[in-house]
Protein backbone atom coordinates (compact mmCIF):
# COMPACT_ATOMS: atom_id res chain seq x y z
CA UNK A 1 0.00 0.00 0.00
CA UNK A 2 1.66 3.20 -1.19
CA UNK A 3 1.62 6.38 0.89
CA UNK A 4 -0.32 8.05 -1.93
CA UNK A 5 -3.74 7.26 -3.39
CA UNK A 6 -6.51 9.14 -5.17
CA UNK A 7 -7.71 10.31 -1.73
CA UNK A 8 -4.39 11.87 -0.70
CA UNK A 9 -4.43 15.62 -0.28
CA UNK A 10 -1.86 18.32 0.41
CA UNK A 11 -2.20 21.88 1.66
CA UNK A 12 -1.67 24.29 -1.21
CA UNK A 13 -2.46 27.81 -2.36
CA UNK A 14 -5.13 27.83 -5.05
CA UNK A 15 -4.45 30.59 -7.55
CA UNK A 16 -6.81 32.69 -9.67
CA UNK A 17 -6.46 30.36 -12.67
CA UNK A 18 -7.15 27.22 -10.63
CA UNK A 19 -3.53 26.01 -10.42
CA UNK A 20 -2.20 25.06 -7.00
CA UNK A 21 1.09 26.30 -5.55
CA UNK A 22 3.01 25.16 -2.48
CA UNK A 23 4.80 28.45 -1.81
CA UNK A 24 3.47 32.00 -1.68
CA UNK A 25 6.19 34.22 -3.11
CA UNK A 26 5.91 37.85 -4.15
CA UNK A 27 8.56 37.99 -6.86
CA UNK A 28 10.42 41.05 -8.09
CA UNK A 29 11.33 39.96 -11.61
CA UNK A 30 13.96 41.83 -13.63
CA UNK A 31 13.36 41.78 -17.38
CA UNK A 32 17.08 42.17 -18.05
CA UNK A 33 20.54 42.37 -16.49
CA UNK A 34 20.31 46.16 -16.18
CA UNK A 35 17.29 45.90 -13.88
CA UNK A 36 18.81 43.54 -11.31
CA UNK A 37 20.02 46.38 -9.07
CA UNK A 38 16.58 47.96 -8.80
CA UNK A 39 14.89 44.57 -8.32
CA UNK A 40 17.28 43.65 -5.52
CA UNK A 41 16.81 47.07 -3.91
CA UNK A 42 13.03 46.56 -3.87
CA UNK A 43 13.44 43.10 -2.30
CA UNK A 44 15.76 44.68 0.27
CA UNK A 45 13.18 47.36 1.11
CA UNK A 46 10.17 45.09 1.32
CA UNK A 47 10.42 42.12 3.66
CA UNK A 48 8.93 39.04 2.06
CA UNK A 49 9.56 40.17 -1.52
CA UNK A 50 11.94 37.94 -3.49
CA UNK A 51 14.16 39.27 -6.30
CA UNK A 52 15.32 36.73 -8.88
CA UNK A 53 18.21 38.37 -10.71
CA UNK A 54 19.74 36.94 -13.89
CA UNK A 55 22.30 38.11 -16.45
CA UNK A 56 20.33 38.26 -19.73
CA UNK A 57 17.60 40.01 -21.70
CA UNK A 58 19.38 42.46 -23.99
CA UNK A 59 19.74 42.16 -27.77
CA UNK A 60 18.48 38.61 -27.88
CA UNK A 61 16.48 37.74 -30.99
CA UNK A 62 14.47 35.00 -32.66
CA UNK A 63 13.97 31.70 -30.86
CA UNK A 64 16.45 32.73 -28.14
CA UNK A 65 14.39 35.84 -27.34
CA UNK A 66 11.17 33.83 -27.39
CA UNK A 67 12.69 31.43 -24.88
CA UNK A 68 13.76 34.37 -22.70
CA UNK A 69 10.19 35.70 -22.58
CA UNK A 70 8.71 32.22 -22.14
CA UNK A 71 11.00 31.53 -19.19
CA UNK A 72 10.36 34.85 -17.41
CA UNK A 73 6.62 34.78 -18.04
CA UNK A 74 6.49 31.11 -17.04
CA UNK A 75 8.32 31.80 -13.78
CA UNK A 76 5.88 34.62 -13.02
CA UNK A 77 2.91 32.38 -13.85
CA UNK A 78 4.17 29.55 -11.62
CA UNK A 79 1.53 28.84 -8.95
CA UNK A 80 4.19 29.05 -6.21
CA UNK A 81 4.16 32.79 -6.99
CA UNK A 82 1.33 34.91 -5.55
CA UNK A 83 2.12 38.21 -7.25
CA UNK A 84 4.83 39.77 -9.40
CA UNK A 85 6.53 43.16 -9.76
CA UNK A 86 8.37 43.32 -13.10
CA UNK A 87 11.18 45.84 -13.61
CA UNK A 88 12.78 46.40 -17.02
CA UNK A 89 15.04 48.98 -18.57
CA UNK A 90 12.24 50.10 -20.91
CA UNK A 91 8.46 49.84 -20.99
CA UNK A 92 7.81 47.79 -24.13
CA UNK A 93 9.35 44.43 -23.24
CA UNK A 94 8.44 45.01 -19.57
CA UNK A 95 4.78 45.22 -20.59
CA UNK A 96 5.13 42.05 -22.65
CA UNK A 97 6.17 40.12 -19.53
CA UNK A 98 3.48 41.79 -17.40
CA UNK A 99 0.78 40.92 -19.95
CA UNK A 100 1.96 37.31 -20.12
CA UNK A 101 1.76 36.88 -16.37
CA UNK A 102 -1.54 38.81 -16.13
CA UNK A 103 -3.21 36.05 -18.18
CA UNK A 104 -3.20 33.92 -15.01
CA UNK A 105 -5.29 36.55 -13.22
CA UNK A 106 -2.66 37.05 -10.51
CA UNK A 107 -1.64 40.56 -9.43
CA UNK A 108 1.24 41.86 -11.58
CA UNK A 109 2.59 45.31 -12.41
CA UNK A 110 5.60 46.53 -14.38
CA UNK A 111 7.98 49.48 -14.17
CA UNK A 112 10.38 50.78 -16.82
CA UNK A 113 13.55 52.49 -15.61
CA UNK A 114 14.30 54.76 -18.61
CA UNK A 115 13.06 58.32 -18.02
CA UNK A 116 12.79 57.68 -14.28
CA UNK A 117 16.10 56.36 -13.00
CA UNK A 118 16.68 53.76 -10.33
CA UNK A 119 15.57 55.89 -7.34
CA UNK A 120 12.12 56.69 -8.64
CA UNK A 121 11.64 53.17 -10.05
CA UNK A 122 12.67 51.54 -6.77
CA UNK A 123 10.27 53.81 -4.86
CA UNK A 124 7.28 53.06 -7.09
CA UNK A 125 8.05 49.36 -7.34
CA UNK A 126 8.54 49.12 -3.57
CA UNK A 127 5.09 50.61 -2.98
CA UNK A 128 3.57 47.97 -5.26
CA UNK A 129 5.61 45.17 -3.68
CA UNK A 130 4.57 46.25 -0.19
CA UNK A 131 0.90 46.05 -1.15
CA UNK A 132 1.38 42.62 -2.75
CA UNK A 133 3.30 41.21 0.22
CA UNK A 134 0.62 42.27 2.68
CA UNK A 135 -2.11 40.94 0.38
CA UNK A 136 -0.33 37.61 -0.15
CA UNK A 137 0.37 37.17 3.56
CA UNK A 138 -3.35 36.66 4.14
CA UNK A 139 -3.63 33.82 1.64
CA UNK A 140 -4.48 30.51 3.31
CA UNK A 141 -3.52 26.98 2.35
CA UNK A 142 -6.38 24.61 1.57
CA UNK A 143 -6.60 20.84 1.05
CA UNK A 144 -6.04 19.96 -2.61
CA UNK A 145 -6.12 16.58 -4.38
CA UNK A 146 -2.66 15.12 -4.92
CA UNK A 147 -3.19 15.08 -8.69
CA UNK A 148 -2.98 18.88 -8.64
CA UNK A 149 0.66 18.78 -7.57
CA UNK A 150 2.97 19.15 -10.58
CA UNK A 151 6.27 17.31 -10.03
CA UNK A 152 9.44 17.59 -12.13
CA UNK A 153 12.78 15.78 -11.92
CA UNK A 154 16.39 16.26 -12.96
CA UNK A 155 19.48 14.72 -11.36
CA UNK A 156 22.89 16.27 -10.83
CA UNK A 157 26.46 15.49 -9.83
CA UNK A 158 25.41 11.95 -10.50
CA UNK A 159 27.58 8.98 -9.75
CA UNK A 160 26.99 5.28 -10.01
CA UNK A 161 24.91 5.28 -6.81
CA UNK A 162 22.46 7.59 -8.62
CA UNK A 163 21.66 4.83 -11.08
CA UNK A 164 21.47 2.17 -8.35
CA UNK A 165 19.61 4.07 -5.66
CA UNK A 166 18.59 7.72 -5.93
CA UNK A 167 17.23 7.73 -9.50
CA UNK A 168 15.22 4.48 -9.16
CA UNK A 169 13.68 6.03 -6.02
CA UNK A 170 12.37 8.89 -8.14
CA UNK A 171 11.22 6.35 -10.73
CA UNK A 172 9.31 4.42 -8.09
CA UNK A 173 7.61 7.64 -6.90
CA UNK A 174 6.76 8.60 -10.51
CA UNK A 175 5.30 5.13 -11.11
CA UNK A 176 3.00 5.74 -8.11
CA UNK A 177 2.02 9.31 -9.09
CA UNK A 178 1.46 8.64 -12.79
CA UNK A 179 -1.78 6.62 -12.34
CA UNK A 180 -3.15 9.35 -10.04
CA UNK A 181 -3.11 11.89 -12.86
CA UNK A 182 -0.19 14.07 -11.78
CA UNK A 183 1.67 16.26 -14.23
CA UNK A 184 5.25 14.91 -14.26
CA UNK A 185 8.33 16.06 -16.17
CA UNK A 186 11.85 14.94 -17.04
CA UNK A 187 14.35 16.24 -19.61
CA UNK A 188 18.16 16.46 -19.93
CA UNK A 189 18.20 15.66 -23.64
CA UNK A 190 21.89 14.88 -24.15
CA UNK A 191 22.00 12.84 -20.95
CA UNK A 192 19.74 10.29 -22.61
CA UNK A 193 22.50 9.52 -25.14
CA UNK A 194 22.94 5.77 -25.19
CA UNK A 195 19.50 5.19 -23.68
CA UNK A 196 17.36 7.15 -26.14
CA UNK A 197 15.82 3.98 -27.55
CA UNK A 198 14.63 3.03 -24.05
CA UNK A 199 12.82 6.35 -23.74
CA UNK A 200 11.47 6.03 -27.30
CA UNK A 201 10.08 2.60 -26.43
CA UNK A 202 8.27 4.09 -23.43
CA UNK A 203 6.48 6.77 -25.49
CA UNK A 204 2.70 6.42 -25.33
CA UNK A 205 2.16 6.84 -29.08
CA UNK A 206 4.01 6.99 -32.37
CA UNK A 207 3.44 10.75 -32.49
CA UNK A 208 5.01 11.29 -29.06
CA UNK A 209 7.90 9.03 -30.12
CA UNK A 210 8.40 11.04 -33.31
CA UNK A 211 8.44 14.30 -31.32
CA UNK A 212 10.87 12.86 -28.76
CA UNK A 213 13.30 11.61 -31.41
CA UNK A 214 13.06 14.98 -33.21
CA UNK A 215 14.13 16.77 -29.99
CA UNK A 216 16.83 14.18 -29.28
CA UNK A 217 18.30 14.38 -32.79
CA UNK A 218 18.10 18.18 -32.78
CA UNK A 219 20.25 18.33 -29.63
CA UNK A 220 22.75 15.76 -31.01
CA UNK A 221 23.27 18.15 -33.94
CA UNK A 222 24.11 20.94 -31.48
CA UNK A 223 26.76 18.70 -29.93
CA UNK A 224 28.11 17.65 -33.33
CA UNK A 225 28.28 21.27 -34.50
CA UNK A 226 30.29 22.55 -31.54
CA UNK A 227 32.24 19.63 -30.16
CA UNK A 228 36.03 19.66 -30.18
CA UNK A 229 36.42 16.21 -28.61
CA UNK A 230 34.30 13.28 -27.45
CA UNK A 231 33.10 15.59 -24.64
CA UNK A 232 35.02 13.46 -22.16
CA UNK A 233 35.95 16.64 -20.30
CA UNK A 234 32.36 17.79 -19.81
CA UNK A 235 29.93 14.87 -20.29
CA UNK A 236 30.30 12.98 -17.99
CA UNK A 237 31.37 15.89 -15.78
CA UNK A 238 34.53 15.86 -13.70
CA UNK A 239 32.28 15.26 -10.68
CA UNK A 240 30.58 12.33 -12.42
CA UNK A 241 33.95 10.80 -13.24
CA UNK A 242 35.22 11.34 -9.69
CA UNK A 243 32.08 9.50 -8.61
CA UNK A 244 32.84 6.56 -10.88
CA UNK A 245 30.73 7.25 -13.98
CA UNK A 246 32.82 6.48 -17.06
CA UNK A 247 30.80 7.16 -20.23
CA UNK A 248 27.78 9.18 -21.36
CA UNK A 249 25.99 5.89 -22.05
CA UNK A 250 26.45 4.75 -18.45
CA UNK A 251 25.30 8.13 -17.18
CA UNK A 252 22.23 8.03 -19.44
CA UNK A 253 21.24 4.52 -18.40
CA UNK A 254 21.34 5.66 -14.77
CA UNK A 255 19.52 8.89 -15.59
CA UNK A 256 16.63 7.02 -17.22
CA UNK A 257 15.91 5.17 -13.97
CA UNK A 258 14.09 8.37 -12.96
CA UNK A 259 11.14 7.60 -15.22
CA UNK A 260 10.40 4.38 -13.40
CA UNK A 261 9.49 1.03 -14.80
CA UNK A 262 5.89 1.51 -15.98
CA UNK A 263 5.26 5.25 -16.60
CA UNK A 264 4.60 6.07 -20.22
CA UNK A 265 6.02 9.22 -21.79
CA UNK A 266 2.78 10.99 -22.62
CA UNK A 267 3.93 14.21 -24.24
CA UNK A 268 6.87 16.29 -25.42
CA UNK A 269 7.42 20.01 -24.82
CA UNK A 270 10.08 22.45 -25.86
CA UNK A 271 12.02 24.40 -23.23
CA UNK A 272 9.78 26.25 -20.71
CA UNK A 273 6.55 25.32 -22.48
CA UNK A 274 3.54 24.41 -20.36
CA UNK A 275 2.20 20.86 -20.60
CA UNK A 276 -1.44 20.58 -21.60
CA UNK A 277 -2.64 17.37 -19.97
CA UNK A 278 -1.70 15.06 -17.07
CA UNK A 279 1.02 12.45 -17.49
CA UNK A 280 4.79 12.26 -17.85
CA UNK A 281 6.27 14.91 -20.14
CA UNK A 282 9.67 14.99 -21.76
CA UNK A 283 10.99 18.55 -21.94
CA UNK A 284 13.88 19.22 -24.29
CA UNK A 285 16.47 20.86 -22.06
CA UNK A 286 20.05 21.37 -21.13
CA UNK A 287 21.39 18.91 -18.60
CA UNK A 288 22.98 21.69 -16.54
CA UNK A 289 21.21 21.57 -13.20
CA UNK A 290 20.22 25.17 -12.63
CA UNK A 291 19.14 25.65 -16.27
CA UNK A 292 16.94 22.57 -16.25
CA UNK A 293 15.35 23.28 -12.85
CA UNK A 294 14.67 26.89 -13.91
CA UNK A 295 12.96 25.58 -17.07
CA UNK A 296 10.81 23.27 -14.91
CA UNK A 297 9.81 26.26 -12.77
CA UNK A 298 8.90 28.15 -15.94
CA UNK A 299 6.81 25.21 -17.18
CA UNK A 300 4.70 25.49 -14.04
CA UNK A 301 6.04 22.66 -11.88
CA UNK A 302 5.54 23.15 -8.13
CA UNK A 303 7.90 20.56 -6.56
CA UNK A 304 11.13 19.11 -7.92
CA UNK A 305 12.86 15.77 -7.27
CA UNK A 306 16.65 16.11 -7.53
CA UNK A 307 18.64 12.90 -7.04
CA UNK A 308 22.36 13.38 -6.54
CA UNK A 309 25.32 11.10 -6.02
CA UNK A 310 28.34 13.29 -5.36
CA UNK A 311 26.28 16.06 -3.79
CA UNK A 312 24.94 18.80 -6.09
CA UNK A 313 23.80 21.66 -3.82
CA UNK A 314 21.38 23.39 -6.23
CA UNK A 315 18.11 25.09 -5.33
CA UNK A 316 15.71 27.40 -7.12
CA UNK A 317 14.06 30.62 -5.95
CA UNK A 318 10.48 29.54 -6.64
CA UNK A 319 10.57 25.74 -7.07
CA UNK A 320 11.33 23.70 -3.92
CA UNK A 321 14.09 21.21 -4.78
CA UNK A 322 14.04 17.91 -2.84
CA UNK A 323 17.43 16.16 -2.79
CA UNK A 324 17.61 12.39 -2.82
CA UNK A 325 20.94 10.63 -2.23
CA UNK A 326 21.95 6.97 -2.06
CA UNK A 327 25.70 7.49 -1.67
CA UNK A 328 26.53 6.82 2.00
CA UNK A 329 29.73 8.88 1.76
CA UNK A 330 27.88 11.93 0.43
CA UNK A 331 25.17 11.54 3.06
CA UNK A 332 27.89 11.45 5.71
CA UNK A 333 29.94 14.37 4.37
CA UNK A 334 27.16 16.62 3.00
CA UNK A 335 24.13 15.61 5.04
CA UNK A 336 22.80 19.14 5.32
CA UNK A 337 21.96 19.05 1.61
CA UNK A 338 20.09 15.73 1.64
CA UNK A 339 16.32 15.59 2.17
CA UNK A 340 15.82 11.87 1.52
CA UNK A 341 18.60 9.38 2.34
CA UNK A 342 18.12 6.18 0.33
CA UNK A 343 21.61 4.76 0.91
CA UNK A 344 19.99 1.80 2.69
CA UNK A 345 18.93 0.56 -0.76
CA UNK A 346 22.51 -0.39 -1.61
CA UNK A 347 22.82 -2.65 1.43
CA UNK A 348 19.32 -4.15 0.98
CA UNK A 349 18.25 -2.53 4.27
CA UNK A 350 15.22 -1.04 2.51
CA UNK A 351 13.62 -1.94 -0.78
CA UNK A 352 12.78 0.32 -3.68
CA UNK A 353 9.13 0.50 -2.76
CA UNK A 354 10.03 1.77 0.70
CA UNK A 355 12.51 4.27 -0.74
CA UNK A 356 9.85 5.60 -3.12
CA UNK A 357 7.41 6.00 -0.25
CA UNK A 358 10.00 7.92 1.79
CA UNK A 359 10.36 10.34 -1.10
CA UNK A 360 6.59 10.71 -1.48
CA UNK A 361 6.25 11.41 2.25
CA UNK A 362 8.93 14.08 1.93
CA UNK A 363 7.14 15.46 -1.14
CA UNK A 364 3.87 15.84 0.80
CA UNK A 365 5.60 17.49 3.76
CA UNK A 366 7.40 19.84 1.38
CA UNK A 367 4.15 20.62 -0.41
CA UNK A 368 2.51 21.35 2.94
CA UNK A 369 5.15 23.95 3.67
CA UNK A 370 8.23 22.27 5.15
CA UNK A 371 11.35 23.93 3.76
CA UNK A 372 13.71 21.73 1.76
CA UNK A 373 17.41 21.62 2.61
CA UNK A 374 18.16 23.84 -0.39
CA UNK A 375 15.54 26.39 0.70
CA UNK A 376 16.86 26.46 4.27
CA UNK A 377 20.41 26.89 2.96
CA UNK A 378 19.35 29.79 0.72
CA UNK A 379 19.99 28.19 -2.68
CA UNK A 380 18.16 30.29 -5.26
CA UNK A 381 19.87 29.52 -8.55
CA UNK A 382 17.83 31.08 -11.36
CA UNK A 383 19.62 30.40 -14.62
CA UNK A 384 18.20 31.20 -18.03
CA UNK A 385 18.99 28.94 -20.98
CA UNK A 386 20.50 30.72 -23.99
CA UNK A 387 20.29 29.21 -27.48
CA UNK A 388 22.96 31.36 -29.22
CA UNK A 389 24.81 34.71 -29.26
CA UNK A 390 23.05 38.04 -28.80
CA UNK A 391 22.71 40.30 -31.87
CA UNK B 1 11.34 -5.45 -6.21
CA UNK B 2 13.60 -6.66 -3.39
CA UNK B 3 12.21 -8.01 -0.15
CA UNK B 4 13.64 -7.07 3.22
CA UNK B 5 16.33 -9.53 4.15
CA UNK B 6 16.58 -11.45 7.40
CA UNK B 7 18.42 -9.57 10.15
CA UNK B 8 22.21 -9.15 10.01
CA UNK B 9 22.62 -9.21 6.23
CA UNK B 10 26.14 -9.73 4.95
CA UNK B 11 27.94 -6.57 3.86
CA UNK B 12 27.40 -5.90 0.16
CA UNK B 13 30.57 -4.57 -1.45
CA UNK B 14 29.30 -4.13 -4.98
CA UNK B 15 26.04 -4.07 -6.93
CA UNK B 16 25.16 -5.41 -10.39
CA UNK B 17 21.99 -4.22 -12.06
CA UNK B 18 21.62 -7.18 -14.39
CA UNK B 19 23.00 -10.72 -14.40
CA UNK B 20 24.61 -10.03 -17.80
CA UNK B 21 26.62 -7.04 -16.53
CA UNK B 22 30.39 -7.21 -16.97
CA UNK B 23 31.06 -4.53 -14.35
CA UNK B 24 29.64 -3.86 -10.86
CA UNK B 25 29.47 -0.72 -8.71
CA UNK B 26 31.41 -0.62 -5.45
CA UNK B 27 29.02 0.64 -2.77
CA UNK B 28 31.24 0.71 0.31
CA UNK B 29 34.34 2.68 1.20
CA UNK B 30 37.66 0.97 1.73
CA UNK B 31 37.74 -1.76 -0.94
CA UNK B 32 41.42 -2.52 -1.53
CA UNK B 33 43.52 -5.09 -3.39
CA UNK B 34 42.72 -8.47 -1.91
CA UNK B 35 39.30 -7.58 -0.45
CA UNK B 36 36.94 -10.55 -0.71
CA UNK B 37 33.83 -8.93 -2.15
CA UNK B 38 30.18 -9.89 -2.06
CA UNK B 39 28.28 -8.65 -5.12
CA UNK B 40 24.50 -8.28 -5.18
CA UNK B 41 22.66 -8.82 -8.47
CA UNK B 42 19.71 -6.45 -8.08
CA UNK B 43 17.53 -7.89 -10.85
CA UNK B 44 17.39 -11.44 -9.52
CA UNK B 45 18.40 -10.76 -5.89
CA UNK B 46 21.26 -13.21 -5.57
CA UNK B 47 24.87 -12.69 -4.61
CA UNK B 48 28.21 -13.45 -6.23
CA UNK B 49 31.76 -13.50 -4.84
CA UNK B 50 34.93 -12.01 -6.28
CA UNK B 51 38.26 -10.66 -5.10
CA UNK B 52 39.38 -7.07 -5.73
CA UNK B 53 42.78 -6.91 -7.45
CA UNK B 54 43.16 -3.16 -6.89
CA UNK B 55 41.96 -0.39 -4.54
CA UNK B 56 38.57 0.76 -5.82
CA UNK B 57 36.84 3.90 -4.46
CA UNK B 58 33.17 3.84 -3.52
CA UNK B 59 31.00 4.43 -6.61
CA UNK B 60 33.65 3.18 -9.00
CA UNK B 61 33.34 -0.05 -10.96
CA UNK B 62 34.99 -3.41 -10.59
CA UNK B 63 35.38 -5.69 -13.63
CA UNK B 64 33.54 -9.01 -13.31
CA UNK B 65 35.47 -10.73 -16.11
CA UNK B 66 38.62 -10.36 -18.16
CA UNK B 67 38.05 -7.99 -21.09
CA UNK B 68 40.12 -7.04 -24.14
CA UNK B 69 40.28 -3.79 -26.14
CA UNK B 70 37.25 -3.54 -28.42
CA UNK B 71 34.99 -5.52 -26.09
CA UNK B 72 31.63 -4.00 -25.19
CA UNK B 73 31.11 -3.17 -21.52
CA UNK B 74 27.66 -4.15 -20.25
CA UNK B 75 25.84 -2.45 -17.36
CA UNK B 76 22.06 -2.45 -16.74
CA UNK B 77 22.23 -5.30 -19.25
CA UNK B 78 23.00 -2.67 -21.91
CA UNK B 79 26.03 -1.42 -23.88
CA UNK B 80 27.76 1.37 -21.89
CA UNK B 81 30.94 1.74 -23.96
CA UNK B 82 34.03 -0.02 -25.23
CA UNK B 83 37.17 -1.38 -23.62
CA UNK B 84 40.32 0.54 -24.66
CA UNK B 85 42.93 -1.19 -22.45
CA UNK B 86 42.99 -4.77 -21.13
CA UNK B 87 41.02 -5.30 -17.91
CA UNK B 88 41.19 -8.33 -15.63
CA UNK B 89 38.42 -9.56 -13.36
CA UNK B 90 38.63 -7.74 -10.03
CA UNK B 91 40.35 -4.66 -11.47
CA UNK B 92 39.19 -1.05 -11.39
CA UNK B 93 37.16 -0.32 -14.55
CA UNK B 94 36.94 3.38 -15.40
CA UNK B 95 38.06 6.11 -17.83
CA UNK B 96 41.59 4.66 -18.08
CA UNK B 97 40.31 1.48 -19.72
CA UNK B 98 36.75 2.27 -20.98
CA UNK B 99 35.53 4.95 -23.46
CA UNK B 100 32.21 6.05 -24.90
CA UNK B 101 31.07 4.77 -28.31
CA UNK B 102 29.20 8.04 -28.93
CA UNK B 103 30.31 11.54 -29.88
Amino acid sequence: MSVVSQDTTFLGYRRENGRVGVRNFVVVLPLDDLSNAAAEAVAHNIKGALAIPHPYGRLQFGADLELHFRTLIGAGCNPNVAAVVVIGIEDGWTKKVVDGIAATGKPVVGFGIEGHGDHDTIMRASKAAREYVQWASEKQREPCPIAELWVSTKCGESDTTSGCGANPTVGNAFDKLHPLGNYLCFGETTELTGGEQIVAARCASDEVRRQFMFMFDRYQKVIDRHKTSDLSDSQPTKGNIAGGLTTIEEKALGNIQKIGKVCTVDGVIDKAETPTHPGLWFMDSSSAAAEMVTLCAASGYAVHFFPTGQGNVIGNPILPVIKICANPRTVRLMGEHVDVDTSGLLQREINLDQAGDRLLECMLRTANGRLTAAEALGHREFVLTRLYESA
Amino acid sequence: MVERLPREPALIHCVLHDAADTVAVVVVEGVSAGTAMTGWVMDDDRTIALEARQDIPIGHKVALRDMAPGDTVVKYGIDMGKVVAPIRRGEHAHVHNIKTKRW
